[in-house]
C-alpha cells in the first residue's frame, strides 16, 4: 500500500436493536485497489459497507479523500460512494436504459430521458462494458437473474463513483459470470475507483482482490493481500472450514472442504 | 467514436408515445370539460356554451354555464386530477399497484371531520364550515400518523399507522351516525358520503383549489425520487434521496389534496386506484412519468362520471357521482387485473 488512504476509517461501531453489529473497525483504503471483505453470515459485513456509505448512523469517523462522510449532503455522499445492495430489487419494470441512467442521479441528470452529453455517455460506456447495449430497451424485469445483475452492475459502474461499494454481487450467477463481474469491477479500480465487494467467494476474492479485508464477529480479524490473509489457520478460526489451497501463477486457489472441528 | 455511436442508438429507441398519449388526453379533458358545461337539466349546444362562457349569449344561458356548471366542471377537473395524482404518488411512494389514496387515512378523516358538522347542523351547501371541517379532519389525520408512527417512521409502521387512523376516522363516523339526533341526518350523512358535485359554487371552488393546488405541486415535485425508489428505499438513499422526507412529504401532499376534494365533494373511491393502471399501458411503468398522465386521466375519469350522472334518469335525486366511480370503477379495475395478471403476477420481485 504504497498510495496514501482514500477511504479511512477510525473506530467505526454499529448498534442495530442493541447488539454490537459493528465493533471498533478502522481501516485506511487507497483508490486504484479492488478490496474483497470477506467473512461468515453475522459478521457484518453488509453493515459495515452501509456505516461506510454514511447510510446508517454509526459511532467513529469515516473519512473520504480527507472530507468526514457524516458531515457531507445527501448529494455529495451520493456522488462519492455507489452503492450496489445485496440481492437484485427492482420493482418496476423500467426499460434497463433507464435503469443504469440511475447511476447519473446524485449528478443531477434525474431525468433518464433528458441526459447531458457527459451522463450520456457515462451511461453509453457503463452499459458497453457490461455488455448491455442489446438489452437497452428491454424491460428489466424480463431479464435472466445474471443479465439483471448485470444491468445493476451497469447502474453502478455509470455513477462513475471514487468508490464503489458491492455488496455480494456475485452471489446466484454462474462461473462465468462470476468472473465477468469481478473483472469488471477490477477493470473499474484499474480506472481510478477503489471498489469494496462483499464475497464468500474465495477463490474469486484471492484471484482477483489487490487487498482481502476479513470481519469477525464485527471486528477486523486481517487485512492485506490475499496470499498472506487467506492462510488455512484463519479459514479455520473465522470460517470454521479446512480449506484446500494450491497455488497457480502466484496466486492462492482456496476451495473450503470440510467442516473444521 | 464507437460511444458516440452507442449513445445515439440508446437515446433514439426512446418512444413517443407519452407526449401523444398526453396531448389526446388534455383534448378528451377538454372535450369531457365542455360537455360538463353543455349537459343538464337544459341542454346547450356547444356554440351556446362557449359562447355564454365568454359572456355571450342569453343571460339565463350565461346564469346556466358561467354560475352553475362551470365551478361543478373545474371541480371536477381539479378533484379527479388531483385523486390520480394522488394514486400514482403513493403507488410510486409504496413500489405497490394496490396503494390507493385512502391507505393513510386522509379521505376518511377529512369525511368525518365533514360528517360532524352536518351532524352538529351547522352544514349548508352555502357554508364553509363543511369543507374547512373536513380540511381540519385531513391536517389531523397526518399529525395523528406521526404522531403514532415518529417522523422517521419505516413504510410498514406508517401503513400499520394509517389503517388504524382511517379505521378510527371510520368509527368515529360511524358513532356519529349512530348518535344522531333524527333519522333525517343520518340520511343526509350517508348521502353526503356518497360523493357528488351538485349544486357547488365558485365559493367551493376558491376553498378547495388553493389546497389541491399546494398538494399537487407537493407531489409533482418528488417525481425524480420515485423513479430512484424503484431499485428500493436503500438505493434510492445511496443514490441521495431523503426517503423518510419523501415519504413525509408525499403523505402531507395527498392529505392537502385529497383533504380539499373530500371537502367539498364527499368521499369519490376508486379513481386514485384506477387513474395509475389506465395510463401504464399507454406510457409504460416509470412512476415519474406515470404521474401527469394519471392526473389527466383522473380528470377525465371524474368529468365522464359527472356527466354520466346527468344523464341516467333517476327517480328523486340524481345519482351520486361516487356511487358511479365505484360502480364502473370496480368492475372495470377487475377487468385490469385479469387482463395485467402477467405481469402482475410475475413482473416484480
Amino acid at each position: 500500500m504504497s498510495e496514501p488512504a482514500f477511504l479511512a476509517a477510525e473506530h467505526v461501531r454499529v448498534t442495530l436493536g442493541g447488539r454490537r453489529v459493528v465493533n471498533d473497525v478502522s481501516l485506511s483504503l487507497p483508490r486504484r485497489c479492488l478490496v474483497a471483505l470477506l467473512g461468515p453470515n453475522g459478521a457484518g459485513k453488509t453493515t459495515l459497507l452501509r456505516a461506510l456509505a454514511g447510510l446508517i448512523p454509526a459511532e467513529g469517523l469515516v473519512r473520504i479523500g480527507g472530507d468526514v462522510v457524516a458531515s457531507l449532503s445527501m448529494r455529495e455522499r451520493a456522488r462519492r460512494f455507489a452503492y450496489l445492495p445485496q440481492g437484485h430489487a427492482v420493482h418496476w419494470p423500467l426499460p434497463v436504459r433507464d435503469i443504469v441512467a440511475l447511476g447519473r442521479y446524485p449528478h443531477g441528470a434525474t431525468d433518464p430521458a433528458r441526459l447531458a452529453p457527459t451522463d450520456a455517455d457515462a451511461v453509453a460506456r457503463a452499459m458497453q462494458a457490461t455488455d448491455m447495449v442489446a438489452f437497452a430497451d428491454r424491460p428489466i424485469t424480463a431479464l435472466s437473474g445474471g443479465e439483471r445483475s448485470r444491468a445493476l452492475l451497469a447502474r453502478v459502474l455509470a455513477a462513475e463513483a471514487p468508490v464503489i461499494l458491492a455488496d455480494e454481487p456475485t452471489t446466484s450467477l454462474d462461473p462465468r459470470y462470476q468472473i465477468d463481474v469481478m473483472r469488471l469491477l477490477h477493470g473499474a479500480a484499474e480506472r481510478g475507483a477503489l471498489v469494496l465487494a462483499v464475497t464468500h467467494e474465495m477463490g474469486l476474492a484471492a484471484r482477483f482482490a489487490d487487498m482481502v479485508l476479513v470481519l469477525h464477529e464485527g471486528g477486523l480479524a486481517a487485512a492485506g493481500p490475499p496470499a498472506q490473509v487467506l492462510t488455512q489457520t484463519l479459514l479455520a478460526e473465522v470460517f470454521r472450514v479446512d480449506a484446500f489451497r494450491a497455488e497457480r501463477d502466484g496466486t492462492p486457489v482456496i476451495v473450503p472442504w470440510s467442516a473444521h472441528g | 467514436m464507437h460511444v458516440e455511436a452507442q449513445k445515439i442508438a440508446i437515446a433514439t429507441r426512446r418512444g413517443l408515445s407519452r407526449p401523444a398519449a398526453l396531448l389526446a388526453l388534455s383534448g378528451l379533458v377538454a372535450l369531457l370539460f365542455l360537455l360538463s358545461l353543455a349537459i343538464g337539466p337544459v341542454r346547450l349546444s356547444p356554440q351556446v356554451v362557449v359562447q355564454a362562457l365568454f359572456g355571450g349569449g342569453s343571460e339565463e344561458h350565461r346564469i346556466i354555464v358561467q354560475e352553475i356548471r362551470l365551478p361543478r366542471a373545474i371541480l371536477g377537473l381539479a378533484i379527479g386530477a388531483v385523486l390520480g395524482l394522488s394514486g400514482a404518488a403513493l403507488q410510486g411512494l409504496l413500489r405497490n399497484p394496490l396503494a390507493a389514496p385512502s391507505l393513510f387515512g386522509a379521505p376518511q378523516s377529512a369525511a368525518f371531520g365533514a360528517v360532524l358538522v352536518i351532524a352538529l347542523g351547522y352544514a349548508d351547501v352555502r357554508s364553509f364550515a363543511l369543507p374547512l371541517a373536513a380540511i381540519v379532519g385531513a391536517f389531523t389525520s397526518v399529525f395523528l400518523l406521526l404522531v403514532v408512527a415518529g417522523r422517521n417512521a419505516n413504510l410498514l409502521l406508517l401503513i400499520l399507522a394509517g389503517l388504524a387512523v382511517s379505521s378510527l376516522a371510520g368509527a368515529a363516523t360511524a358513532l356519529t351516525m349512530n348518535l344522531a339526533r333524527n333519522p333525517f341526518i343520518a340520511l343526509e350523512i350517508a348521502f353526503w358520503m356518497l360523493g357528488s358535485l351538485e349544486d357547488r359554487s365558485f365559493r367551493h371552488v376558491v376553498l378547495a383549489l388553493p389546497f389541491i393546488g399546494v398538494g399537487a405541486v407537493l407531489l409533482m415535485a418528488q417525481r425524480h425520487a420515485f423513479r430512484a425508489l424503484t431499485l428500493g428505499e436503500e438505493s434510492a438513499q445511496s443514490l441521495g434521496v431523503n426517503v423518510a422526507r419523501l415519504r413525509l412529504l408525499v403523505i402531507a401532499g395527498v392529505a392537502l389534496g385529497v383533504g380539499g376534494a373530500v371537502a367539498v365533494s364527499g368521499t369519490i373511491a376508486f379513481i386514485g386506484l384506477v387513474a395509475p393502471h389506465l395510463m401504464r399501458p399507454l406510457v409504460g411503468h416509470d412512476p415519474a412519468r406515470l404521474l401527469l398522465p394519471s392526473a389527466c386521466a383522473g380528470a377525465a375519469l371524474l368529468l365522464a362520471a359527472d356527466v354520466a350522472v346527468r344523464l341516467i334518469p333517476a327517480t328523486s335525486d340524481e345519482l351520486r357521482v361516487g356511487v358511479l366511480t365505484a360502480i364502473i370503477g370496480v368492475p372495470f379495475f377487475l377487468y385490469l387485473i385479469v387482463r395485467e395478471r402477467r405481469s402482475l403476477g410475475g413482473g416484480f420481485s
